[in-house]
C-alpha cells in the first residue's frame, strides 16, 4: 500500500503520542502529546491517499480543537491538583479490562489475518479511484440565436475535487445537517460557558 | 508489504489506548483527549478501508466524524468549564451527586 518505512515511522509516532496522552500527569503535556499524535495520523492519511483529509485533520484538530483544549487548560487551575493522584481508584481493574480488550480484539485480528488471509486481502484498489470522479454538467450555448443545452461528461482529477464533488452531490443533506449540528454545538457551548450557575455546596 | 491489516491493527491499538485513558484517568480534560484518540482510530479505520476498496465514501464519512469531534470537543470543554465553576475542580470523583 505504501513504503513500509513511512508506515512504521508514523505508526510509532502515533502510538508514542497516544501513550503520552494517557501517561502524562499534567494535562498540558497530554495535550502536546495529543498534538504529536494528530500530526502522525495526518501523515498516515497521506500514505492512504487521503490528502484532503490530512489537511483537514491538521486544520481542524491541530488548529481548532487543540486551541480549545489549551484555552480550557489555562482557564481551569491545574496547579492546585498537582499533588493529587492522577489515576482513578479503579485504575487496576480498568487496566485489566483494557488488556482483555486488547487481547481479544487484537488476537482476532492476528488470527483472522493468519487463517482467512486478511494479510493478502488482495491488492489495494487503484489509487486513481480516490482522486478522480466523473461529473455530468450542462453546457448552455447560444447557436444561431437559439439556446442549446448539451450534457457534458468529464473527469475531474485531484483528491480534494473528488471529495468536494461527492460531498456536495451525494452527501448534500448530511452536509446541511452537519452545519446545523455545528450551529447547535456553538450555541450550546456559549450558553454553557457563559452562565454562572449556583453553587451546589 | 504494508496491507490494510496493519492499518486496522494500528487503529485498534489507538482505540485500546484511548479506552484505557477514559477508564483510568481522573482528570476530565485527559478523558476528553482520550475520546479524541478513539475518534481518530475510527477515522484511520475508515480511510484504510477506503484506500483498500478504492471507495471515496470512507473519506466522506471521516469528514463527518471530524465534524462530530469538533462539536463534541466544544460542548465537552464548555461542560468542563461550567463544572469547574460549580465544583472548583476538574476531577471526575468530584462529580458524585448521584452517588447513593
Amino acid at each position: 500500500m505504501t513504503a513500509p518505512f513511512f508506515f512504521w515511522f508514523f505508526a510509532a509516532i502515533v502510538v508514542f503520542g497516544a501513550v503520552g496522552v494517557v501517561a502524562m500527569r499534567q494535562p498540558v503535556h497530554s495535550a502536546l502529546f495529543l498534538l504529536l499524535s494528530f500530526f502522525g495520523i495526518a501523515a498516515l492519511f497521506v500514505t492512504l491517499r487521503a490528502e484532503f483529509l490530512a489537511a483537514v485533520q491538521i486544520l481542524v484538530y491541530a488548529g481548532g480543537i487543540m486551541v480549545l483544549f489549551l484555552f480550557t487548560i489555562m482557564l481551569v487551575n491545574i496547579r492546585k491538583t498537582a499533588g493529587e493522584p492522577f489515576l482513578h481508584r479503579q485504575a487496576g481493574g480498568a487496566l485489566l479490562v483494557a488488556f482483555l480488550l486488547l487481547a481479544v480484539v487484537g488476537g482476532t485480528i492476528v488470527a483472522s489475518s493468519r487463517t482467512s488471509g486478511l494479510a493478502d486481502a488482495g491488492q489495494p484498489a487503484d489509487p486513481a479511484k480516490l482522486s478522480t470522479t466523473t461529473i455530468t454538467r450542462t453546457v448552455t450555448e447560444t447557436v444561431d440565436g437559439k439556446v442549446v443545452k448539451t450534457p457534458v461528461t468529464e473527469q475531474v482529477a485531484g483528491n480534494s475535487q473528488a471529495v468536494a464533488w461527492s460531498l456536495y452531490r451525494d452527501y448534500l443533506l448530511p452536509f446541511e445537517v452537519a452545519s446545523v449540528f455545528l450551529l447547535v454545538a456553538m450555541i450550546g457551548a456559549v450558553v454553557l460557558g457563559k452562565r454562572t450557575m449556583e453553587r451546589v455546596d | 508489504m504494508i496491507s490494510v491489516t496493519h492499518y486496522v491493527a494500528l487503529s485498534f491499538l489507538l482505540f485500546a489506548i484511548g479506552v484505557t485513558g477514559v477508564l483510568i484517568r481522573r482528570n476530565l480534560l485527559t478523558v476528553l483527549m482520550s475520546i479524541e484518540l478513539i475518534l481518530n482510530a475510527a477515522n484511520l479505520n475508515l480511510i484504510a478501508f477506503s484506500r483498500q476498496l478504492g471507495d471515496l465514501n470512507g473519506q466522506l464519512f471521516a469528514v463527518f466524524v471530524i465534524t462530530l469531534a469538533a462539536g463534541e470537543a466544544a460542548i465537552g470543554l464548555a461542560i468542563i468549564i461550567s463544572l469547574y465553576r460549580l465544583k472548583n475542580s476538574v476531577n471526575l470523583d468530584a462529580v458524585s451527586e448521584l452517588k447513593g
